[in-house]
C-alpha cells in the first residue's frame, strides 16, 4: 500500500519532469536565437546551441538533463552564466528556513484552535474564530503582509520591513529578520489548517461511539481529547502535510513582498528575465518538494489508519 | 417569485456579500461614467494625500487612485470572470464526457487531471509564462486550464452520481446520444453544486490573477489592475503612506463578499448540517 503510493509519487514526478522539459521544447522559435537576438552571428548561435546541447535529439537531451539534474548539476544560468546549483542551493535553504519557522508556529496553534472551535461549536468563540479565519483565507497574502508592515515596521518600528538575511548572521538575528514574513505565512496557513481540523473533529464527534461516551457522562473536553482526537488524527495529519505543501508554494509571494533571498524570489526574477534553465531547475525543485509533502500526507494517513494499513 | 423569496430569506452575511459584489460590478460596468479622471491620466504630484480632488490620493506616477481602483475593478473582474467561465466550459464538458462515456475517455482525462493537480498551480503558471511570455491570452489559457482541473473533478463526480439514476438510464435506452444525455439529463441536475463551485473558483482565479499581477507577470501596465497597483505602489509603505493598502483591500473586500454568498449557498445546498 505504502510502497505503491511512493511508486505512484515517483511516477508523477517523472512525468512532471518530462512535462517541464517538453513544455520548454515546444517553445515557438529557437531558444538560442531568442536569447542571442536576431543579429547574432551564425557561429555564435551554433556554439551556443552546442553549449546548451541543443544540437542533440530531444530524447537524448531529456535524459542528459535529467541525469545531470539528479547528480546536482543544474546547468548554467543564461542571465549571468553562473552555475545554477550555486544560485539555488543557498536560496532553497533560506526558503525552507522561512517555511519551517512558519510551520513551527502554525501547526500547534492551528490544531489547538481547531479543537477548541470544535468543542465550543456555535458559541461566540467559534463564530469569532470562524470569521477571522474566513477573512484570512479571503485576503491575498500580500494584503496581510502590507498590513503587518504598516503596523509593525512603520507605525511602531519594531521589526524590519525587508527580511534580508545572509550567511554571517547567527540564528537569533535571522529569526528577528524573518518575524514579519513568518507571521504572514503562518496567518494564512493557520486559517486553512484550523478550519480543516475543526471540520475533521466535528465529523468524528458525530460518530456513535462519541455519543456513547457522552451518554456515559464523561466531560466534554475529555471526550474530545481522549476519544475524538485519536480518531481524527489521520485526517489532521493529512491536513497538516497538505498545508505544509501549500506553505512551500505560498512562500513565493511572501518572499517577493519582503525581498527575502529565497528560491521563490529567484523563480519570479528568472521568469521575468526569461532565464529558462533557472526556471526549469527551481520549478522542478518546488514541484518535487510539493509532491514529496503530498506523498508524505498520504503515507502518514495510511499508517495512522488501521483500516488502510491492513487492506482486506 | 421563488427566487425573490429565496433572496428575502437570506441571512445578513449573505446580504452583505451581495451588496459588496453589486458595488464592485457597478463600479466595473460604470467605470468611464463614475471615475473622476481618465484611466492613466496624470493629474497631480506623486503620492498626494487624500483631498477633495483626489479622494484616495494619487499613485506612484501622480494618477488619481480612486480612478485607478474603479478601472482596476473593470479589468480584473472582467478577466477573472472570463477565465472562470472558460474553465467551467472546459472542465464541465470534459467531466461530463468522462462520466457518461466512461472507459478509456475517463481513464485518459482523469489521469491527465491527476498529473496537472499534482503540480503546484502558481509554479506551473510561472513556468508557462516564462516560456510563452506574459500576454493576456497566455494568462487566460493557462489559468483556465489549471482551474478546469478542479471543475473537472467536481463535475465528473456529480455526473457519476446522476448517471446511474433511472431517468438517465431511460434516456439511454430510448437511444439518445451522449450529447443529449449530457445536456438534457445531467446538466440541469448538476447545476446547484456547480453554481456554488463557480463562486469559489471565481475567488480563486481572482486571487490568482492578483497574485500574478503582483509578481509583475499578470495584466501589464498602463492598464489598471489591483494586483499590479499594489506592486507599483509598494514602495510607498516604507514612507508611512498607505496607498498600496487600498487596492489590496479592494481585492480582499470582493473576495470576502463572494465567499459570504458562497457560504450561504453551500449552507442551503448541504441541508444545514452544521453551523
Amino acid at each position: 500500500m505504502v510502497l505503491k503510493r511512493i511508486g505512484l509519487g515517483l511516477m508523477t514526478l517523472l512525468i512532471i519532469s518530462m512535462l517541464i522539459f517538453v513544455g520548454i521544447e515546444a517553445l515557438p522559435g529557437d531558444l538560442a536565437e531568442a536569447v542571442l537576438g536576431q543579429n547574432a552571428l551564425p557561429e555564435t548561435v551554433a556554439s551556443f546551441r552546442k553549449e546548451l546541447k541543443l544540437d542533440l535529439p530531444p530524447h537524448a537531451r531529456y535524459f542528459a538533463w535529467l541525469g545531470d539534474f539528479i547528480q546536482g548539476d543544474f546547468g548554467k544560468s543564461l542571465a549571468n552564466g553562473r552555475p545554477i546549483a550555486e544560485l539555488i542551493g543557498w536560496r532553497f535553504a533560506n526558503s525552507l528556513f522561512l517555511a519551517g519557522a512558519a510551520a513551527a508556529i502554525a501547526v500547534p496553534v492551528a490544531i489547538i484552535l481547531g479543537i477548541l472551535a470544535a468543542v465550543y461549536r456555535n458559541t461566540l468563540f467559534d463564530r469569532v474564530i470562524s470569521m477571522i479565519t474566513l477573512s484570512a483565507i479571503s485576503f491575498p497574502e500580500f494584503f496581510i503582509a502590507y498590513i503587518l508592515i504598516a503596523l509593525f515596521s512603520v507605525q511602531f518600528t519594531l521589526f524590519p520591513s525587508i527580511a534580508n538575511i545572509n550567511v554571517q548572521m547567527n540564528l537569533g538575528e535571522k529569526l528577528y529578520a524573518i518575524v514579519l514574513p513568518c507571521f504572514t505565512l503562518s496567518m494564512v496557513v493557520i486559517a486553512h489548517m484550523m478550519r480543516q481540523t475543526r471540520a475533521a473533529i466535528i465529523n468524528i464527534m458525530a460518530s456513535p461511539f462519541i455519543e456513547m461516551a457522552r451518554l456515559k457522562g464523561l466531560k466534554r473536553l475529555r471526550v474530545t481529547v481522549l476519544h475524538a482526537f485519536p480518531n481524527a488524527l489521520s485526517p489532521v495529519i493529512n491536513v497538516v502535510a497538505l498545508n505544509l505543501a501549500y506553505l512551500v508554494v505560498g512562500v513565493v509571494i511572501v518572499e517577493v513582498v519582503f525581498v527575502y533571498p529565497g528560491l521563490g524570489q529567484l523563480l519570479v526574477d528568472s521568469v521575468s528575465k526569461r532565464d529558462i534553465p533557472v526556471v526549469q531547475a527551481s520549478g522542478l525543485i518546488f514541484a518535487a518538494t510539493y509532491i514529496g509533502l503530498n506523498l508524505l500526507a498520504d503515507v502518514l494517513s495510511i499508517l495512522s489508519n488501521p483500516r488502510l494499513r491492513n487492506p482486506r | 417569485m421563488a427566487a425573490f423569496r429565496f433572496l428575502r430569506e437570506s441571512p445578513l452575511s449573505a446580504r452583505i456579500g451581495m451588496a459588496i459584489v453589486l458595488i464592485n460590478i457597478a463600479a466595473a460596468i460604470l467605470a468611464p461614467v463614475i471615475a473622476p479622471h481618465g484611466e492613466s491620466q496624470v493629474v497631480g504630484d506623486v503620492w498626494l494625500p487624500m483631498s477633495r480632488d483626489f479622494p484616495l490620493g494619487t499613485d506612484q506616477l501622480g494618477r488619481d487612485l480612486l480612478t485607478r481602483l474603479i478601472y482596476g475593478a473593470r479589468n480584473t473582474i472582467a478577466l477573472a470572470f472570463l477565465i472562470t467561465a472558460l474553465s467551467f466550459l472546459m472542465g464541465s464538458i470534459c467531466g461530463f464526457l468522462a462520466a457518461t462515456i466512461g472507459k478509456w475517455t475517463d481513464q485518459v482525462l482523469s489521469r491527465l487531471v491527476d498529473i496537472l493537480m499534482a503540480f503546484p498551480t502558481l509554479i506551473f503558471a510561472l513556468m508557462v509564462l516564462s516560456v510563452v511570455g506574459t500576454s493576456i491570452t497566455a494568462l487566460v489559457v493557462v489559468i483556465a486550464l489549471l482551474d478546469s482541473t478542479r471543475v473537472f473533478r467536481l463535475s465528473r463526480a456529480v455526473a457519476m452520481d446522476i448517471g446511474v439514476l433511472e431517468f438517465v438510464e431511460a434516456a439511454r435506452l430510448r437511444g439518445e446520444g451522449t450529447w443529449w444525455v449530457m445536456t438534457q439529463e445531467i446538466l440541469p441536475n448538476a447545476l446547484p453544486p456547480l453554481v456554488a463551485e463557480f463562486g469559489l473558483r471565481f475567488c480563486f482565479v481572482f486571487l490568482f490573477i492578483a497574485a500574478l499581477s503582483f509578481l509583475g507577470l499578470g495584466i501589464q501596465p498602463p492598464a489598471a489592475d489591483w494586483g499590479g497597483m499594489v506592486r507599483e505602489n509598494a514602495g510607498a509603505i516604507t514612507f508611512g503612506i498607505f496607498t498600496p493598502l487600498w487596492p489590496a483591500g479592494a481585492i480582499a473586500f470582493l473576495t470576502v463578499g463572494v465567499n459570504l454568498i458562497v457560504d450561504w449557498f453551500l449552507h442551503v445546498a448541504s441541508g444545514l448540517k452544521e453551523g
